[in-house]
């Protein structure tokens, strides 16, 4: 392939499906008012768990208009991509002409957990058997056992036939796979990336194998406080779903056609901590490895970020090593610079959250307002940073830094900015 | 930038390690028998390729065993023999400067019926603390990076049996921006009850039960696929990096194309053609350069006949050997297409093209020339692998000699 990194991608499509609300309008005016869309956990009999709180989305895939096929044979969290593809679509008035220039990136932490959870039940009769009747198994569970079938579904729906993918690198999926996409346009394999990320975890099994490494709050008896990034008082994240997905173009292909441009995707990079699957050093040396080379991607110096879209999940050791990580990287320009956490209000959605973060960030840049850190009271100590909590700030926002962090030690960082 | 495979490591149902494999695959010995670890007596499908003689303590120190999935064992063991097959010792390398990318299908799926079993039979308390990331798609790249100290990019792609290919692409892409070494490949297995009902759901795996007839690509006979375990892992550098060191060169990865069939219905040719010829043409090659295709191979009568078809419009009818190699191992998820690079590789350092084993009567109107029952010596300076997911997704891979990459 031929070198093209002089083509340059921008956004010009938003869909998002988050708790609080669905679309890309309801889901900015909840950041932007700092409510909170975290509640007691509805799904199922959360009773015998030690987390009890989610962030669940009010996602009806037949009021959303997917056919009753369509539902039968998605996964939860490939229905919500795909209706957030529709949105961007509609959002940015892209029709496919040549389908071989138009690809998909999907993100995914955990596929389709939450399907195959209902049908390991029905066909290990409750857990009984080991051996696993398949008599009792949907003809879709293949669809569910391998999430490559969300990139599909995605494909489909828009008429894609350029690469085609699933990217699957735990919480930081949704920053990986827009990365992976503008990458594709950048080095000419696509003109076009249908390109976001989606996960619908909240089901027995997820909430247990977090209960077990006391990785999400047990703030039970206030779920609506129960999200607090940087704040002294925080004990763990509040699990959530939700999906995001972008139209990304080619620069001059957006302007041929005379497209809305919300941001430029200016720098990506990706690192990896070798050190735990699921602990962090202190130092955040990783991360911000990856936010140095993000901004040399970027050619950019690191006082040009105007707003940090934080990873700030709420656990005692992401949010120090995120704090330690921005000022490793950025020095003092760090404790100018606005900081937040929109999982203070939408939880945690593993893989989706990194997509619905860079929404967040391209509608920063779009609004010229930055989203605040919710139930922020007393911060931590050693998080002395400028979270701009509870409410929302006006500000002009040309550049932003987004950040995501995962088990597997994976450190992500995504730089958007204004096309003048 | 050319981007070289200087170490490669191997397991697969008919060869435990490099050597044992490929002198099985030439040899046209096969590994599909019984499925072992658990009793299949009550499922329509009932052959597999496992892993022989794997000992996962002889492999993996002990503090990791309890937070691993069997596929991780062996994709931790396939790493190490590659890196030690490529002599290096990461702990000398840039820790920046090494990455991991690696492909999944399904995860780490026995790990996970296991605790979904705890889960529902016992209650939530009895839930692995590992449970979180033992059967998540991206834990053998967590796991490879953590193991051998690598903190450059790293990556995870899903794209069911083409994964394997997407992730060395993907991983050439790293070395071209400056990443002097990346693991990369596939290894996957869910050879257990819940992955097995899983498997079963899609109604492709052959119901056979003879290993020589079970799984029969481009055969008048083929009656879909049988499921193995295992794959391959490869050590790429940049050719300048692998020279300074005087690392012995496998091959070049030199070209590489991706496309995603058509939505059903939409009348418009499959995508499969079209991801060879950019492979071909990303490569500088023709498709007269090209002396050994590597096939898909599904063994399901009609997605045969689309692969021949995308095979010979590219190359003439009978125009190029053909193999399939993964007729001795079945289909190995995320891990088949990296192990027919490797042993597109192997063709390449031995001037041999390994068999098509068991077909007895190749489809009508099939215009292959496809190498069977036995080893095709013949020199190969340029290989082409194909490899297809589930769904739709098409990748193709070129891989040359040393003289022939760019």
């Amino acid at each position: 392939m031929t070198s093209t990194s002089d083509r340059r991608v921008v956004i010009t499509g938003i869909g998002v499906i988050a708790p609080g609300g669905l679309g890309t309008k309801a889901f900015w005016e909840l950041l932007t008012a700092g409510r909170t869309a975290t509640r007691s956990l509805s799904f199922f009999d959360a009773t015998p768990f030690r987390s009890r709180v989610a962030a669940e989305a009010d996602f009806d895939p037949v009021a959303e208009g997917l056919s009753p096929q369509e539902v039968r044979r998605m996964d939860r969290a490939a229905q919500m991509a795909v209706v957030c593809t529709r949105e961007a679509l509609a959002d940015s008035g892209f029709e496919v002409a040549d389908p071989t220039r138009v690809g998909v990136s999907v993100g995914t932490a955990v596929g389709a957990t939450m399907s195959l959870e209902e049908e390991y039940v029905v066909v290990s009769d409750g857990g009984r058997n080991w051996l696993t009747d398949h008599r009792y198994a949907t003809p879709h569970l293949y669809d569910y056992l391998v999430p490559s079938s969300f990139a599909r579904e995605v494909a489909w729906s828009v008429g894609a036939e350029g690469p085609a993918t699933v990217v699957s690198t735990g919480c930081t999926s949704g920053l990986d796979s827009v990365g992976h996409a503008r990458e594709l346009i950048r080095e000419g394999s696509a003109d076009v990336m249908i390109a976001g990320a989606t996960d619908a975890p909240i089901s027995p099994i997820t909430v247990a194998c977090f209960d077990a490494i006391k990785a999400t709050t047990a703030r039970n008896d206030d779920p609506t406080h129960a999200s607090r990034p940087f704040d002294n008082s925080r004990d763990g994240f509040v699990l959530g779903e939700g999906s995001a997905m972008f139209v990304l173009e080619e620069l001059e292909h957006a302007r041929r056609r005379g497209a809305q441009i919300y941001a430029e995707l200016v720098g990506f990079a990706s690192r990896s901590n070798a050190f735990h699957m699921t602990g962090l050093r202190p130092d955040g040396r990783e991360m911000a490895e990856a936010i140095r080379v993000a901004l040399a991607d970027a050619r950019l110096p690191g006082d040009a970020v105007d707003y940090i879209n934080a990873h700030g999940s709420g656990t005692k050791q992401n949010d120090r090593h995120e704090t330690a990580a921005f000022k490793r990287s950025l020095g003092d320009h760090a404790y100018r610079t606005p900081v937040s956490s929109i999982k203070s209000m939408i939880g945690h959605s593993l893989g989706a959250i990194g997509s619905i973060e860079i929404a967040a960030s391209a509608l920063a840049i779009k609004h010229g307002a930055v989203p605040p850190t919710a139930n922020l009271h007393e911060r931590d100590p050693e998080c002395d940073l400028d979270y701009v909590p509870l409410t929302a700030r006006e500000q002009q926002t040309d550049v932003v830094l987004s950040v995501g962090s995962g088990f597997g030690g994976f450190q992500s960082a995504m730089l958007l900015a204004r096309v003048a | 930038m050319t981007t070289v495979v200087t170490g490669v490591g191997v397991a697969a149902p008919n060869g435990l390690g490099r050597d044992a494999f490929w002198a099985a695959t030439v040899a046209g010995v096969g590994g599909i028998g019984p499925i072992s670890r658990f009793d299949s007596s009550g499922y329509p499908a009932q052959l597999a390729g496992e892993v022989p003689g794997y000992e996962a303590a002889d492999h993996i120190p002990s503090r990791l065993m309890a937070q691993t999935d069997h596929m991780t064992r062996l994709s931790l063991t396939a790493a190490q023999w590659a890196l030690a097959d490529a002599s290096v010792d990461p702990s000398a390398l840039p820790e920046f400067g090494m990455g991991v990318v690696t492909a999944s299908a399904s995860g780490g799926f026995e790990f996970g019926h296991r605790e979904l079993e705890k889960l529902w039979s016992k209650g939530s308390e009895h839930v692995s603390a590992y449970q979180s990331f033992a059967w998540f798609y991206a834990v053998n790249t967590g796991q490879i990076s953590i193991r051998h100290g690598m903190r450059g990019p790293t990556g995870v792609l899903v794209t069911e049996q083409a994964g394997g290919l997407d992730a060395v692409a993907q991983a050439r892409r790293q070395v071209r921006k400056g990443v002097q070494l990346v693991m990369t490949g596939g290894v996957d297995a869910s050879l257990c009850p819940w992955g097995w009902t899983a498997q079963l759901a899609n109604g492709l795996l052959s119901t056979g039960r003879d290993p020589a007839t079970a799984f029969l690509p481009f055969d008048a006979n083929a009656s879909g696929y049988v499921p193995g375990e295992g794959g391959a892992i490869l050590v790429l550098e940049d050719e300048h990096a692998a020279a300074r060191r005087g690392a012995a060169v496998y091959g070049v990865i030199a070209g590489y194309g991706a496309t995603f069939d058509p939505r059903p219905g939409s009348g418009r040719p499959p995508g499969l053609r079209r991801a060879a010829e950019m492979a071909v043409s990303d490569a500088g090659l023709t498709p007269a350069d090209i002396d050994v295709v590597f096939a898909d191979g599904a063994g399901v009568a009609q997605l045969d006949r689309v692969e021949a078809e995308a095979i010979t419009a590219v190359f003439g009818p009978r125009g190029v050997p053909v193999t399939a190699p993964k007729t001795m191992t079945g289909r190995l998820y995320s891990g088949g297409a990296a192990l027919d690079l490797v042993s597109a590789l192997l063709s390449i350092r031995h001037g041999v093209i390994p068999p098509t084993t068991n077909i007895r009567q190749p489809a009508e109107g099939l215009h292959l020339d496809l190498v069977r029952d036995v080893a095709r010596e013949t020199p190969v300076r340029a290989a082409l692998v194909l490899a297809r997911g589930y769904g739709g997704f098409n990748a193709a891979m070129v891989v040359t000699d040393e003289r022939n990459g760019r």
